[in-house]
């Protein structure tokens, strides 16, 4: 199986981005923003849809577009956390005008838009090249170096932030941080296995963390393996068993992981 | 059709719109979910469900592509697929008194399996790409006169069931504690609502499509709940900004060769900032501190997670 280059591509850059989804994931989950990254991963996709219609490169425009809402939704909200509402309001705008900018695609241009679209919304991790994957590679490690390095102050700020900010605690700064990483994750995810599943990346490895164990730093390594693990194998999977389309493989065992931590919680 | 261009004199577009029958539809199955995302929409922003709302929404994608692969009709795998998620999330919610954490972690996981399934059903079906972004994005071509029906038959149902619980529901969803000393069976509301909530938006999906019905439910909603804390007034607010989003979208994409959802999502946000801003401006007006009156219903919710304004 390793021998073929996709496949390899593949590994490279799932690693990089299911450690990054699996460690900003817990985060996310412990405070209760998934629908923030929700929102995020949903206008990837415009963003991606943007930069086709501009022409540039797409990942100018994913990051582009995920940062600056980031920027937003901490901006809208109290202590850098957007309200459900906000987020809503502004992130069904941001669908709509992708919405307009498919018609100004499929318009423009002829053929291959409606590839880009389901490209953009389930990713293609089969169709990544070298220097893409070593690109997504870097950029998932420089996420977890970024997500460590802030990881012990995050966390304070997220279970106590009153008591946080008495002790000099940049709490709003962080949660800045922590929707930017978010966004990050998002952009690149969305390369990967698609803006509309790469909340499965987020969600489900941490929401199974947080049930198995409540000791936050075995929580987070705990997370990021389960992400990995359902990276790796899914990746495999959908190798041996050609019409399983990568990304729902994937996303499949997350959600099967989270299923089984539900369950044996409740058993224990 | 031709190509319609907008004139000056708007009695004279209205007529023209009115000329086809698919317009006439569009409009009367536009208004139906208008009132409906209206009022259930009201009921959602308050109860800060709008990520549940948003999850049973695109649940209408995994319905309707494995109605797609099943044979059967699309609105069929819509209303099942919605209805499945609402029972799904209601026990997720009711069974994790872990925070809104554990929570919310639940509500994504339900979406991202129903979305990975649809995906997976699409590929299976191996159908073409351009129902794909109908289906996310919605259309208001071709709505024949039975859609138009069974989505009256199911506002009816709607509004009637809300009708009937519409009080204890308010009193459940401000204040649970006081509900639940009066008798009044708060998780019961709690899991009805969220079914309720998957009926209405499996209809509104197939005009908006299952990414946009948010443009509808939330936006009309919390603007009217920025404008007025009081609970009948803004509740008819938010019926009267869904519906002149929803016809201003109509008219303007007839009109328009760009899509209805680009439309309606903007009214909708731009309906939003301006109820905002007239709020805020208010608010300077009266020299408004944090102690004076509520000038909005968000401002007598006690379900604002901290006092946290000053920090």
């Amino acid at each position: 199986m390793l021998g073929h280059e996709f496949i390899r591509n593949a590994y490279l850059a799932g690693t990089g981005v299911a450690l990054a989804c699996g460690l900003v994931g817990w985060f996310t989950v412990l405070r209760g923003q998934v629908f923030a990254g929700d929102a995020l991963s949903h206008v990837a996709f415009v963003g991606a849809i943007g930069a086709a219609v501009v022409g540039v490169d797409e990942r100018a425009g994913l990051f582009a577009l995920t940062l600056g809402l980031a920027a937003v939704m901490a901006g809208l909200g109290r202590r850098a956390q957007a309200d459900d509402v906000s987020i809503g309001v502004v992130f069904s705008w941001v669908l709509g005008i992708g919405v307009l900018l498919i018609a100004v695609l499929s318009t423009g241009t002829s053929g291959g838009n409606g590839l880009i679209v389901a490209n953009t919304l389930f990713g293609s991790i089969f169709g990544l090249g070298a220097g893409q994957s070593v690109a997504a590679a870097a950029i998932g490690l420089g996420v977890v170096l970024g997500a460590v390095a802030i990881a012990r102050p995050l966390l304070f700020a997220s279970i106590d932030p009153e008591l946080a900010a008495l002790h000099g605690v940049p709490v709003r700064a962080l949660g800045l941080g922590l929707l930017g990483l978010i966004g990050v994750v998002t952009a690149e995810g969305t390369q990967a296995i698609g803006a509309l599943l790469v909340l499965g990346l987020i969600a489900a490895p941490a929401g199974a963390a947080l049930r198995l164990t409540s000791k936050p730093y075995l929580g987070m390594a705990l997370s990021a393996a389960i992400a990995l693990g359902a990276m790796w194998g899914g990746i495999a999977v959908s190798y041996a068993v050609p019409s399983l389309p990568p990304s729902t493989a994937i996303v499949g065992i997350a959600v099967g992981a989270y299923a089984l931590a539900s369950a044996s919680r409740i058993a224990l | 059709m031709g190509n319609p261009t907008l004139s000056w004199n708007l009695v004279d577009d209205v007529n023209r719109l009115l000329e086809y029958q698919f317009m006439v539809n569009a409009l009367e199955a536009g208004t139906i979910v208008a009132v409906m995302a209206g009022v259930v929409g009201w009921y959602m922003v308050l109860r800060r469900q709008s990520f549940a709302g948003h999850t049973i929404a695109v649940m209408a994608f995994p319905g309707a592509s494995g109605a797609a692969l099943a044979g059967v009709p699309a609105a069929l795998g819509y209303y099942l697929a919605c209805g499945i998620a609402a029972l799904t999330i209601g026990r997720a919610g009711g069974s994790s008194a872990r925070g809104r954490g554990a929570e919310s972690a639940a509500i994504g996981v339900v979406q991202v399996a129903g979305l990975a399934a649809g995906f997976l059903f699409l590929s299976l079906y191996s159908g073409v790409l351009e129902q794909l972004q109908t289906l996310l994005f919605g259309t208001f071509l071709g709505i024949d006169s039975g859609q138009v029906l069974t989505l009256l038959v199911v506002a009816v149902v709607v509004l009637g069931v809300l009708a009937v619980v519409g009080r204890p529901l308010l009193l459940a969803t401000l204040d649970p504690e006081v509900a639940r000393a009066r008798g009044v069976p708060v998780g019961a509301l709690d899991a009805g609502f969220l079914l309720v909530l998957g009926l209405a938006v499996a209809a509104t999906s197939q005009i908006t499509g299952a990414l946009l019905v948010f443009a509808l439910l939330v936006a009309p909603a919390a603007a009217a709940q920025a404008l007025t804390p009081r609970p009948g007034r803004s509740l008819v607010l938010s019926v009267v900004f869904a519906l002149l989003v929803m016809w201003a979208g109509l008219g303007v994409s007839y009109f328009s060769i760009y899509p209805l959802g680009f439309f309606v999502t903007s009214f909708a946000f731009g309906l939003y900032v301006l109820a905002q801003l007239a709020r805020h401006a208010r608010g300077r007006f009266a020299g408004d501190g944090p102690g004076a009156a509520p000038g909005a219903l968000s401002d007598v919710l006690p379900h604002e997670p901290g006092p946290a304004r000053t920090m």
